[in-house]
Protein backbone atom coordinates (compact mmCIF):
# COMPACT_ATOMS: atom_id res chain seq x y z
CA UNK A 1 0.00 0.00 0.00
CA UNK A 2 2.53 2.31 0.97
CA UNK A 3 4.24 2.10 -2.61
CA UNK A 4 0.68 2.85 -4.38
CA UNK A 5 1.30 5.82 -1.97
CA UNK A 6 4.17 6.76 -2.97
CA UNK A 7 3.18 6.47 -6.94
CA UNK A 8 0.17 8.63 -6.23
CA UNK A 9 2.00 11.43 -4.83
CA UNK A 10 4.65 11.19 -7.65
CA UNK A 11 1.86 11.30 -10.47
CA UNK A 12 -0.53 13.87 -8.20
CA UNK A 13 3.16 16.16 -8.00
CA UNK A 14 3.48 16.17 -11.82
CA UNK A 15 -0.27 16.58 -12.47
CA UNK A 16 -2.31 17.73 -10.22
CA UNK A 17 -5.26 17.48 -12.61
CA UNK A 18 -5.01 14.30 -13.33
CA UNK A 19 -8.85 12.68 -12.77
CA UNK A 20 -8.90 10.16 -9.71
CA UNK A 21 -10.50 7.79 -12.57
CA UNK A 22 -7.50 8.09 -14.52
CA UNK A 23 -5.41 7.45 -11.28
CA UNK A 24 -7.14 4.39 -10.14
CA UNK A 25 -6.41 2.86 -13.47
CA UNK A 26 -2.76 3.94 -13.69
CA UNK A 27 -1.73 2.33 -10.65
CA UNK A 28 -4.28 -0.61 -10.49
CA UNK A 29 -6.55 0.22 -7.52
CA UNK A 30 -10.57 0.88 -7.33
CA UNK A 31 -11.96 4.58 -7.27
CA UNK A 32 -13.11 4.24 -4.37
CA UNK A 33 -9.55 3.36 -2.78
CA UNK A 34 -7.73 5.66 -4.64
CA UNK A 35 -9.78 8.77 -3.56
CA UNK A 36 -9.67 7.16 0.08
CA UNK A 37 -6.05 7.38 -0.43
CA UNK A 38 -5.68 11.02 -1.68
CA UNK A 39 -8.32 12.01 1.34
CA UNK A 40 -6.14 10.40 3.67
CA UNK A 41 -2.90 11.91 2.58
CA UNK A 42 -4.76 15.85 2.41
CA UNK A 43 -5.57 14.76 5.86
CA UNK A 44 -2.00 14.05 7.09
CA UNK A 45 -1.10 16.87 5.00
CA UNK A 46 1.36 15.01 2.90
CA UNK A 47 -0.90 16.73 0.29
CA UNK A 48 -1.21 20.39 0.98
CA UNK A 49 -2.45 21.55 -2.33
CA UNK A 50 -3.16 21.30 -6.09
CA UNK A 51 -1.87 24.02 -8.02
CA UNK A 52 -0.60 25.63 -10.97
CA UNK A 53 2.32 26.25 -12.25
CA UNK A 54 1.96 29.55 -14.90
CA UNK A 55 4.74 31.24 -16.45
CA UNK A 56 4.48 34.52 -15.57
CA UNK A 57 6.30 35.75 -18.49
CA UNK A 58 3.73 34.73 -20.99
CA UNK A 59 1.44 37.18 -19.58
CA UNK A 60 1.40 40.30 -20.93
CA UNK A 61 0.09 42.26 -18.68
CA UNK A 62 1.49 40.53 -15.59
CA UNK A 63 4.87 42.48 -14.13
CA UNK A 64 6.58 41.54 -11.04
CA UNK A 65 10.00 40.42 -10.07
CA UNK A 66 11.77 37.59 -8.06
CA UNK A 67 14.33 37.97 -6.01
CA UNK A 68 16.60 35.16 -4.11
CA UNK A 69 17.70 37.05 -0.66
CA UNK A 70 20.75 35.28 1.66
CA UNK A 71 20.24 36.26 4.69
CA UNK A 72 22.61 35.32 7.77
CA UNK A 73 20.51 35.48 11.13
CA UNK A 74 20.97 34.73 14.94
CA UNK A 75 19.52 32.01 16.01
CA UNK A 76 17.45 31.88 18.96
CA UNK A 77 18.59 30.20 22.21
CA UNK A 78 15.64 27.31 22.91
CA UNK A 79 13.84 27.59 19.48
CA UNK A 80 17.01 27.76 16.98
CA UNK A 81 16.07 28.95 13.82
CA UNK A 82 12.51 28.19 13.83
CA UNK A 83 11.38 31.46 15.40
CA UNK A 84 13.18 33.88 12.98
CA UNK A 85 11.84 31.94 9.88
CA UNK A 86 8.15 31.94 11.16
CA UNK A 87 8.56 36.00 11.24
CA UNK A 88 10.47 35.76 7.78
CA UNK A 89 7.82 33.12 6.10
CA UNK A 90 4.44 34.79 7.29
CA UNK A 91 5.25 37.73 4.92
CA UNK A 92 2.74 37.29 2.15
CA UNK A 93 5.33 37.92 -0.60
CA UNK A 94 7.88 35.20 0.94
CA UNK A 95 7.04 32.73 -1.30
CA UNK A 96 9.93 29.99 0.01
CA UNK A 97 12.45 29.84 2.46
CA UNK A 98 14.85 27.47 3.11
CA UNK A 99 17.46 26.94 6.12
CA UNK A 100 20.47 26.52 4.39
CA UNK A 101 23.94 24.74 4.92
CA UNK A 102 27.46 27.35 3.86
CA UNK A 103 27.95 31.03 4.25
CA UNK A 104 24.59 32.14 5.29
CA UNK A 105 21.40 30.94 7.17
CA UNK A 106 18.53 31.03 5.62
CA UNK A 107 17.47 31.86 1.66
CA UNK A 108 14.33 33.53 0.59
CA UNK A 109 12.25 34.02 -2.34
CA UNK A 110 10.36 37.37 -2.80
CA UNK A 111 7.74 38.32 -5.38
CA UNK A 112 7.35 41.72 -5.68
CA UNK A 113 5.40 44.14 -8.41
CA UNK A 114 8.76 45.61 -8.79
CA UNK A 115 12.34 46.18 -7.59
CA UNK A 116 11.68 48.98 -5.47
CA UNK A 117 8.60 46.85 -3.81
CA UNK A 118 11.56 44.34 -3.02
CA UNK A 119 14.00 46.61 -1.37
CA UNK A 120 10.83 48.34 0.68
CA UNK A 121 10.45 44.33 1.99
CA UNK A 122 14.25 44.63 2.24
CA UNK A 123 15.31 47.60 4.35
CA UNK A 124 11.67 47.94 6.28
CA UNK A 125 11.06 44.67 7.10
CA UNK A 126 13.09 42.14 6.64
CA UNK A 127 16.51 43.67 7.57
CA UNK A 128 15.34 45.27 10.51
CA UNK A 129 14.50 42.36 12.33
CA UNK A 130 16.36 41.52 15.54
CA UNK A 131 18.18 38.67 14.39
CA UNK A 132 18.50 39.52 11.23
CA UNK A 133 22.50 40.08 11.11
CA UNK A 134 22.69 40.63 7.33
CA UNK A 135 21.20 40.56 3.78
CA UNK A 136 22.20 40.09 -0.02
CA UNK A 137 19.62 40.03 -2.53
CA UNK A 138 19.69 38.90 -6.06
CA UNK A 139 16.98 39.41 -9.10
CA UNK A 140 15.80 36.88 -11.33
CA UNK A 141 16.49 37.77 -14.71
CA UNK A 142 14.59 35.15 -15.82
CA UNK A 143 13.33 31.71 -14.90
CA UNK A 144 14.62 28.50 -17.17
CA UNK A 145 12.97 25.87 -15.33
CA UNK A 146 10.82 25.63 -11.91
CA UNK A 147 10.07 22.57 -10.12
CA UNK A 148 11.33 20.25 -12.92
CA UNK A 149 9.58 21.94 -15.61
CA UNK A 150 11.58 23.88 -18.01
CA UNK A 151 9.89 26.75 -19.13
CA UNK A 152 9.57 27.63 -23.12
CA UNK A 153 10.11 24.35 -24.18
CA UNK A 154 9.95 24.37 -27.74
CA UNK A 155 11.29 20.22 -27.36
CA UNK A 156 8.19 19.26 -26.48
CA UNK A 157 7.03 17.78 -29.39
CA UNK A 158 7.24 14.01 -30.38
CA UNK A 159 9.70 13.92 -33.40
CA UNK A 160 9.29 10.19 -33.74
CA UNK A 161 7.90 8.62 -37.16
CA UNK A 162 4.07 7.88 -36.93
CA UNK A 163 4.07 4.17 -37.42
CA UNK A 164 7.28 2.29 -36.84
CA UNK A 165 8.04 -1.40 -36.13
CA UNK B 1 20.69 1.91 -77.05
CA UNK B 2 19.21 -1.45 -75.47
CA UNK B 3 16.36 -1.31 -73.01
CA UNK B 4 16.59 -2.59 -69.97
CA UNK B 5 14.85 -6.25 -69.73
CA UNK B 6 15.76 -7.90 -66.74
CA UNK B 7 15.65 -6.83 -63.15
CA UNK B 8 18.83 -6.07 -61.24
CA UNK B 9 17.48 -6.93 -58.44
CA UNK B 10 18.38 -10.58 -56.73
CA UNK B 11 15.47 -12.74 -56.40
CA UNK B 12 15.53 -13.79 -53.17
CA UNK B 13 15.27 -9.91 -52.10
CA UNK B 14 12.57 -9.32 -55.07
CA UNK B 15 10.47 -12.41 -53.42
CA UNK B 16 10.79 -10.38 -50.05
CA UNK B 17 7.56 -8.57 -50.06
CA UNK B 18 7.57 -5.21 -47.93
CA UNK B 19 6.70 -4.97 -44.40
CA UNK B 20 3.06 -4.27 -44.29
CA UNK B 21 3.90 -1.65 -41.61
CA UNK B 22 4.90 0.71 -44.53
CA UNK B 23 1.87 0.78 -45.78
CA UNK B 24 -0.15 2.08 -42.43
CA UNK B 25 2.70 4.71 -41.66
CA UNK B 26 2.26 6.16 -45.59
CA UNK B 27 -1.75 6.18 -44.80
CA UNK B 28 -1.27 8.03 -41.30
CA UNK B 29 1.18 10.01 -42.39
CA UNK B 30 -1.31 11.65 -44.73
CA UNK B 31 -3.54 12.83 -42.13
CA UNK B 32 -4.05 15.47 -40.05
CA UNK B 33 -4.85 15.13 -36.04
CA UNK B 34 -3.67 11.91 -35.58
CA UNK B 35 -3.38 10.08 -32.20
CA UNK B 36 -0.38 7.44 -33.27
CA UNK B 37 -0.36 4.44 -30.89
CA UNK B 38 1.56 2.76 -33.32
CA UNK B 39 5.05 3.62 -32.55
CA UNK B 40 7.20 1.11 -31.91
CA UNK B 41 10.16 3.10 -30.11
CA UNK B 42 10.09 5.01 -26.20
CA UNK B 43 8.14 8.40 -26.19
CA UNK B 44 11.06 9.54 -23.82
CA UNK B 45 14.11 11.44 -25.03
CA UNK B 46 17.59 10.07 -24.15
CA UNK B 47 18.30 10.59 -20.55
CA UNK B 48 19.96 14.05 -20.60
CA UNK B 49 23.77 12.55 -18.95
CA UNK B 50 23.86 9.78 -22.10
CA UNK B 51 23.52 13.07 -24.84
CA UNK B 52 26.13 14.86 -22.59
CA UNK B 53 28.04 12.47 -22.30
CA UNK B 54 28.21 11.62 -26.13
CA UNK B 55 28.74 15.65 -26.88
CA UNK B 56 31.89 15.05 -24.11
CA UNK B 57 32.90 12.38 -25.93
CA UNK B 58 32.63 14.45 -29.72
CA UNK B 59 34.72 17.67 -27.84
CA UNK B 60 37.35 15.29 -26.65
CA UNK B 61 37.91 14.33 -30.47
CA UNK B 62 36.62 10.68 -30.09
CA UNK B 63 35.61 10.72 -33.79
CA UNK B 64 37.97 7.76 -34.95
CA UNK B 65 37.09 3.67 -35.57
CA UNK B 66 36.90 1.73 -32.03
CA UNK B 67 37.69 -2.03 -31.71
CA UNK B 68 35.60 -3.85 -34.41
CA UNK B 69 34.06 -6.16 -31.29
CA UNK B 70 33.53 -2.35 -29.62
CA UNK B 71 34.94 -0.29 -27.13
CA UNK B 72 36.63 -2.90 -24.44
CA UNK B 73 34.98 -0.84 -21.62
CA UNK B 74 31.26 -0.36 -23.09
CA UNK B 75 32.37 -4.63 -23.72
CA UNK B 76 33.16 -4.37 -19.99
CA UNK B 77 30.20 -2.48 -19.05
CA UNK B 78 27.97 -4.71 -20.93
CA UNK B 79 29.05 -7.64 -19.37
CA UNK B 80 28.89 -5.88 -15.70
CA UNK B 81 25.27 -4.93 -16.67
CA UNK B 82 24.16 -8.52 -18.15
CA UNK B 83 26.02 -10.18 -14.76
CA UNK B 84 24.02 -8.10 -12.36
CA UNK B 85 20.92 -7.97 -13.65
CA UNK B 86 20.87 -11.23 -15.50
CA UNK B 87 23.11 -13.48 -13.92
CA UNK B 88 24.89 -14.24 -17.42
CA UNK B 89 28.37 -13.97 -17.46
CA UNK B 90 30.68 -13.51 -20.71
CA UNK B 91 34.51 -12.69 -21.68
CA UNK B 92 34.08 -9.20 -22.66
CA UNK B 93 37.22 -9.69 -24.53
CA UNK B 94 36.08 -12.26 -27.32
CA UNK B 95 31.91 -12.87 -26.26
CA UNK B 96 30.76 -10.42 -26.68
CA UNK B 97 30.21 -7.34 -30.22
CA UNK B 98 28.61 -4.18 -30.01
CA UNK B 99 26.77 -4.17 -33.26
CA UNK B 100 23.86 -1.20 -34.96
CA UNK B 101 21.30 -1.79 -32.95
CA UNK B 102 20.00 -5.25 -32.22
CA UNK B 103 18.83 -5.82 -35.45
CA UNK B 104 22.14 -6.03 -37.00
CA UNK B 105 23.49 -8.08 -33.96
CA UNK B 106 20.46 -10.50 -35.45
CA UNK B 107 21.40 -10.02 -39.16
CA UNK B 108 24.74 -10.81 -38.37
CA UNK B 109 23.88 -14.12 -35.85
CA UNK B 110 22.03 -15.80 -38.95
CA UNK B 111 24.53 -14.80 -41.39
CA UNK B 112 27.23 -16.32 -38.75
CA UNK B 113 25.25 -19.70 -38.63
CA UNK B 114 22.88 -20.86 -41.23
CA UNK B 115 23.84 -22.80 -44.30
CA UNK B 116 21.71 -22.51 -47.28
CA UNK B 117 18.82 -24.00 -46.24
CA UNK B 118 18.89 -24.24 -42.84
CA UNK B 119 15.82 -23.70 -40.48
CA UNK B 120 15.06 -21.51 -37.81
CA UNK B 121 11.87 -21.74 -36.06
CA UNK B 122 10.92 -18.28 -35.70
CA UNK B 123 7.54 -17.42 -32.93
CA UNK B 124 4.64 -15.28 -34.52
CA UNK B 125 3.24 -12.62 -33.78
CA UNK B 126 6.91 -11.09 -34.12
CA UNK B 127 8.72 -8.08 -34.70
CA UNK B 128 8.88 -8.08 -38.78
CA UNK B 129 12.23 -8.11 -39.73
CA UNK B 130 13.01 -12.04 -38.14
CA UNK B 131 12.27 -14.36 -41.24
CA UNK B 132 13.17 -11.92 -43.82
CA UNK B 133 16.49 -11.60 -42.04
CA UNK B 134 16.68 -15.15 -41.70
CA UNK B 135 16.42 -15.27 -45.87
CA UNK B 136 18.36 -12.89 -46.78
CA UNK B 137 21.27 -15.21 -44.94
CA UNK B 138 20.16 -18.07 -46.82
CA UNK B 139 17.92 -19.80 -44.24
CA UNK B 140 14.28 -20.79 -44.38
CA UNK B 141 12.21 -19.45 -41.42
CA UNK B 142 9.93 -21.96 -39.88
CA UNK B 143 6.67 -20.59 -38.41
CA UNK B 144 5.33 -21.42 -34.86
CA UNK B 145 2.23 -19.00 -33.35
CA UNK B 146 2.00 -18.32 -30.04
CA UNK B 147 -1.53 -18.40 -29.41
CA UNK B 148 -3.87 -16.40 -26.64
CA UNK B 149 -4.52 -19.22 -25.02
CA UNK B 150 -1.25 -19.63 -23.61
CA UNK B 151 -0.86 -16.19 -23.29
CA UNK B 152 0.91 -15.42 -26.34
CA UNK B 153 3.50 -17.35 -25.37
CA UNK B 154 5.36 -20.15 -27.42
CA UNK B 155 4.92 -23.72 -25.79
CA UNK B 156 7.98 -26.36 -25.75
CA UNK B 157 5.87 -29.00 -27.52
CA UNK B 158 4.64 -26.61 -30.62
CA UNK B 159 8.67 -25.85 -30.92
CA UNK B 160 9.35 -29.68 -30.67
CA UNK B 161 6.46 -30.05 -33.12
CA UNK B 162 8.23 -27.70 -35.90
CA UNK B 163 11.84 -29.47 -35.78
CA UNK B 164 12.88 -31.31 -38.85
CA UNK B 165 16.72 -32.31 -39.66
CA UNK B 166 17.18 -29.02 -40.99
CA UNK B 167 16.23 -27.13 -37.85
CA UNK B 168 19.37 -24.92 -36.93
CA UNK B 169 18.17 -22.60 -34.53
CA UNK B 170 15.10 -21.17 -32.71
CA UNK B 171 14.60 -17.21 -32.10
CA UNK B 172 12.95 -15.89 -29.05
CA UNK B 173 12.07 -12.77 -27.96
CA UNK B 174 10.96 -11.91 -24.51
CA UNK B 175 8.84 -9.53 -23.50
CA UNK B 176 7.78 -9.49 -26.98
CA UNK B 177 6.89 -7.46 -29.73
CA UNK B 178 3.90 -7.18 -30.71
CA UNK B 179 2.06 -8.96 -28.13
CA UNK B 180 3.87 -7.73 -24.83
CA UNK B 181 4.02 -11.41 -23.39
CA UNK B 182 6.99 -12.84 -20.96
CA UNK B 183 8.28 -15.99 -21.11
CA UNK B 184 8.34 -17.55 -17.69
CA UNK B 185 11.56 -19.48 -16.25
CA UNK B 186 9.41 -22.97 -15.97
CA UNK B 187 8.39 -22.06 -19.89
CA UNK B 188 12.80 -21.59 -20.62
CA UNK B 189 13.16 -24.81 -18.78
CA UNK B 190 10.88 -26.36 -21.34
CA UNK B 191 12.26 -24.97 -24.37
CA UNK B 192 15.42 -25.36 -23.14
CA UNK B 193 14.66 -29.63 -22.64
CA UNK B 194 14.29 -29.49 -26.45
CA UNK B 195 16.89 -27.39 -27.75
CA UNK B 196 19.33 -29.33 -25.99
CA UNK B 197 17.90 -32.49 -26.90
CA UNK B 198 18.01 -31.99 -30.17
CA UNK B 199 21.24 -30.20 -30.18
CA UNK B 200 20.00 -26.20 -31.32
CA UNK B 201 20.80 -23.08 -30.54
CA UNK B 202 18.90 -20.47 -29.65
CA UNK B 203 18.80 -16.28 -30.73
CA UNK B 204 17.31 -14.58 -27.75
CA UNK B 205 16.13 -10.81 -28.83
CA UNK B 206 15.67 -9.40 -24.90
CA UNK B 207 16.08 -5.88 -25.89
CA UNK B 208 12.57 -5.21 -23.67
CA UNK B 209 14.08 -7.14 -20.46
CA UNK B 210 14.33 -4.20 -18.81
CA UNK B 211 10.82 -2.88 -19.19
CA UNK B 212 9.40 -6.31 -17.30
CA UNK B 213 6.15 -5.04 -15.38
CA UNK B 214 4.89 -7.79 -13.04
CA UNK B 215 7.70 -11.07 -12.75
CA UNK B 216 11.28 -10.93 -12.95
CA UNK B 217 12.44 -11.64 -16.52
CA UNK B 218 15.04 -14.94 -16.86
CA UNK B 219 17.35 -14.64 -19.60
CA UNK B 220 17.19 -17.72 -21.51
CA UNK B 221 21.44 -17.79 -21.78
CA UNK B 222 20.62 -17.98 -17.78
CA UNK B 223 18.88 -21.26 -17.74
CA UNK B 224 20.88 -24.02 -16.83
CA UNK B 225 23.29 -25.54 -19.67
CA UNK B 226 21.72 -22.53 -22.11
CA UNK B 227 24.93 -20.22 -21.96
CA UNK B 228 27.04 -22.44 -24.75
CA UNK B 229 23.41 -22.38 -27.22
CA UNK B 230 22.34 -18.68 -27.16
CA UNK B 231 23.06 -16.20 -29.08
CA UNK B 232 21.81 -13.48 -26.75
CA UNK B 233 21.01 -9.96 -28.21
CA UNK B 234 19.71 -6.61 -26.93
CA UNK B 235 20.48 -3.43 -27.00
CA UNK B 236 20.02 0.40 -25.87
CA UNK B 237 17.17 1.14 -27.96
CA UNK B 238 14.41 0.50 -25.66
CA UNK B 239 14.91 0.81 -21.80
CA UNK B 240 17.68 4.13 -22.28
CA UNK B 241 15.28 5.29 -25.22
CA UNK B 242 18.40 5.48 -27.35
CA UNK B 243 16.26 3.84 -31.16
CA UNK B 244 18.22 6.72 -33.10
CA UNK B 245 21.39 5.73 -31.97
CA UNK B 246 21.12 2.63 -33.40
CA UNK B 247 23.34 0.88 -31.11
CA UNK B 248 23.13 -2.94 -29.31
CA UNK B 249 24.96 -5.71 -28.70
CA UNK B 250 25.10 -9.89 -28.86
CA UNK B 251 26.83 -12.37 -25.85
CA UNK B 252 27.44 -15.75 -26.88
CA UNK B 253 29.98 -18.43 -27.27
CA UNK B 254 33.45 -17.80 -28.52
CA UNK B 255 32.91 -19.44 -31.58
CA UNK B 256 29.62 -17.81 -32.57
CA UNK B 257 31.04 -14.54 -31.62
CA UNK B 258 34.33 -14.67 -33.67
CA UNK B 259 32.42 -15.83 -37.01
CA UNK B 260 29.94 -12.80 -35.93
CA UNK B 261 32.70 -10.23 -35.42
CA UNK B 262 34.32 -11.37 -38.21
CA UNK B 263 31.17 -10.67 -40.61
CA UNK B 264 30.98 -7.41 -38.88
CA UNK B 265 34.54 -6.07 -39.95
CA UNK B 266 34.34 -6.76 -42.94
CA UNK B 267 30.73 -4.73 -43.23
CA UNK B 268 30.61 -1.98 -40.73
CA UNK B 269 33.77 -2.20 -39.43
CA UNK B 270 32.78 -0.75 -35.77
CA UNK B 271 29.59 0.87 -34.45
CA UNK B 272 29.63 4.67 -34.40
CA UNK B 273 32.06 5.65 -32.17
CA UNK B 274 30.02 8.67 -30.40
CA UNK B 275 26.68 6.71 -29.97
CA UNK B 276 29.57 3.91 -27.88
CA UNK B 277 30.62 6.85 -25.29
CA UNK B 278 26.85 7.53 -24.80
CA UNK B 279 26.39 3.92 -23.83
CA UNK B 280 28.99 3.60 -21.80
CA UNK B 281 27.23 6.46 -19.77
CA UNK B 282 23.81 4.78 -19.84
CA UNK B 283 25.26 1.31 -18.39
CA UNK B 284 26.98 3.47 -15.88
CA UNK B 285 24.38 5.89 -14.71
CA UNK B 286 21.17 5.38 -16.25
CA UNK B 287 19.98 2.90 -14.55
CA UNK B 288 17.72 5.32 -12.49
CA UNK B 289 16.15 6.57 -15.53
CA UNK B 290 15.26 2.96 -16.68
CA UNK B 291 13.24 2.44 -13.57
CA UNK B 292 11.50 5.81 -13.76
CA UNK B 293 10.76 5.09 -17.65
CA UNK B 294 9.63 1.72 -16.46
CA UNK B 295 7.24 2.83 -13.78
CA UNK B 296 5.58 5.02 -16.53
CA UNK B 297 5.26 2.46 -19.10
CA UNK B 298 3.75 0.19 -16.26
CA UNK B 299 1.39 2.68 -14.91
CA UNK B 300 0.46 3.70 -18.76
CA UNK B 301 -0.08 -0.27 -19.54
CA UNK B 302 -2.70 -0.37 -16.69
CA UNK B 303 -4.21 2.32 -17.82
CA UNK B 304 -4.79 1.31 -21.61
CA UNK B 305 -5.51 -2.51 -20.81
CA UNK B 306 -8.43 -1.52 -17.95
CA UNK B 307 -9.69 1.30 -20.98
CA UNK B 308 -9.46 -1.29 -23.51
CA UNK B 309 -11.67 -3.94 -21.49
CA UNK B 310 -13.93 -1.44 -20.50
CA UNK B 311 -14.76 -0.83 -24.03
CA UNK B 312 -15.86 -4.52 -24.69
CA UNK B 313 -12.48 -5.71 -26.27
CA UNK B 314 -10.30 -8.62 -24.53
CA UNK B 315 -7.05 -7.71 -23.83
CA UNK B 316 -4.68 -9.88 -21.55
CA UNK B 317 -1.93 -8.01 -19.30
CA UNK B 318 1.02 -7.69 -21.30
CA UNK B 319 4.10 -8.22 -19.00
CA UNK B 320 6.64 -6.27 -20.72
CA UNK B 321 7.64 -3.92 -23.46
CA UNK B 322 5.48 -1.10 -24.17
CA UNK B 323 2.52 -3.26 -26.26
CA UNK B 324 -0.77 -4.63 -25.81
CA UNK B 325 -2.61 -6.75 -28.14
CA UNK B 326 -6.25 -6.77 -27.63
CA UNK B 327 -8.63 -9.00 -29.40
CA UNK B 328 -10.80 -7.33 -31.92
CA UNK B 329 -13.00 -10.18 -33.13
CA UNK B 330 -15.88 -9.16 -31.43
CA UNK B 331 -16.27 -6.18 -33.99
CA UNK B 332 -16.45 -8.56 -36.81
CA UNK B 333 -13.74 -7.01 -38.72
CA UNK B 334 -10.30 -7.86 -39.50
CA UNK B 335 -7.25 -6.53 -38.61
CA UNK B 336 -6.20 -4.30 -41.32
CA UNK B 337 -10.43 -3.56 -41.37
CA UNK B 338 -10.11 -2.08 -38.08
CA UNK B 339 -7.06 -0.44 -38.24
CA UNK B 340 -8.13 1.51 -41.29
CA UNK B 341 -11.58 2.45 -40.32
CA UNK B 342 -10.54 3.38 -36.72
CA UNK B 343 -7.67 6.04 -38.60
CA UNK B 344 -10.81 6.93 -41.11
CA UNK B 345 -13.47 7.37 -38.56
CA UNK B 346 -11.68 8.66 -35.58
CA UNK B 347 -7.77 8.94 -36.29
CA UNK B 348 -6.15 7.09 -34.14
CA UNK B 349 -3.57 4.80 -35.50
CA UNK B 350 -2.60 1.20 -34.41
CA UNK B 351 -0.69 -1.55 -36.08
CA UNK B 352 -3.12 -4.14 -37.36
CA UNK B 353 -1.92 -7.74 -36.00
CA UNK B 354 -1.22 -9.53 -39.05
CA UNK B 355 1.73 -7.56 -39.72
CA UNK B 356 3.70 -9.40 -37.45
CA UNK B 357 2.61 -12.82 -38.80
CA UNK B 358 -0.44 -14.32 -39.63
CA UNK B 359 -1.33 -15.63 -36.32
CA UNK B 360 -1.65 -11.98 -35.65
CA UNK B 361 -4.67 -11.94 -37.12
CA UNK B 362 -8.27 -10.78 -34.91
CA UNK B 363 -5.38 -8.53 -32.87
CA UNK B 364 -4.17 -4.99 -33.36
CA UNK B 365 -1.02 -3.84 -31.99
CA UNK B 366 -1.46 -0.41 -29.44
CA UNK B 367 2.37 1.12 -28.25
CA UNK B 368 1.22 2.93 -25.11
CA UNK B 369 4.72 4.56 -25.13
CA UNK B 370 3.15 7.84 -25.53
CA UNK B 371 1.65 10.50 -23.20
CA UNK B 372 -1.18 10.07 -20.77
CA UNK B 373 -2.76 12.82 -22.41
CA UNK B 374 -2.29 11.00 -25.62
CA UNK B 375 -3.46 8.09 -24.41
CA UNK B 376 -6.82 9.36 -22.35
CA UNK B 377 -7.71 10.87 -26.26
CA UNK B 378 -7.23 7.81 -27.56
CA UNK B 379 -9.22 5.74 -25.46
CA UNK B 380 -11.83 8.04 -26.00
CA UNK B 381 -11.89 7.74 -29.59
CA UNK B 382 -11.45 4.00 -29.73
CA UNK B 383 -13.84 3.65 -27.39
CA UNK B 384 -17.12 5.43 -29.91
CA UNK B 385 -15.27 3.26 -32.60
CA UNK B 386 -15.72 0.11 -30.92
CA UNK B 387 -19.12 0.80 -28.97
CA UNK B 388 -20.53 1.60 -32.50
CA UNK B 389 -18.92 -1.87 -34.25
CA UNK B 390 -20.41 -4.25 -31.48
CA UNK B 391 -23.44 -3.24 -31.09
Amino acid sequence: MEEKELELLKLLEKNGRLEVETIAQMIDLSVADTKQMMEKLEKENAILGYSTLVNWGKVLQYEGVTAMIDVKVTPTRGTGFDKVAERIYRFPEVKALYLMSGAYDLSISVEGKTMMEISRFVSDKLSTLDNVVSTTTHFVLKKYKHDGIIFDDEDDQDRRMMVSP
Amino acid sequence: MRTREKSYVADHVNDLSPSGIRRFFDLASQMGNVISLGVGEPDFVTPWNVIEASYHSLERGYTAYTANAGLLELRQEINNYLNKNYHVSYNPENQILVTVGASQAIDVAFRAILNPGDEVIVVEPSFVAYAPAVRLAGGIPVTVDATEEFAFNVQADQIEAAITSRTKAILLCSPNNPTGAVLSKQELEAIARVVEQHDLLVISDEIYADLTYDETFTSFAAINGMAERTILVSGFSKAFAMTGWRLGYAAGPKEILAAMTKIHQYTIMCAPTMAQHGALEALKNGMDSVKEMCISYRQRRNFVVKALQDMGLSCHVPGGAFYVFPSIERTGLTSTEFAEQLLQEQRVAVVPGDVFGKSGEGYIRCSYATSMKQLEQAMKRMRTFVEAKIN
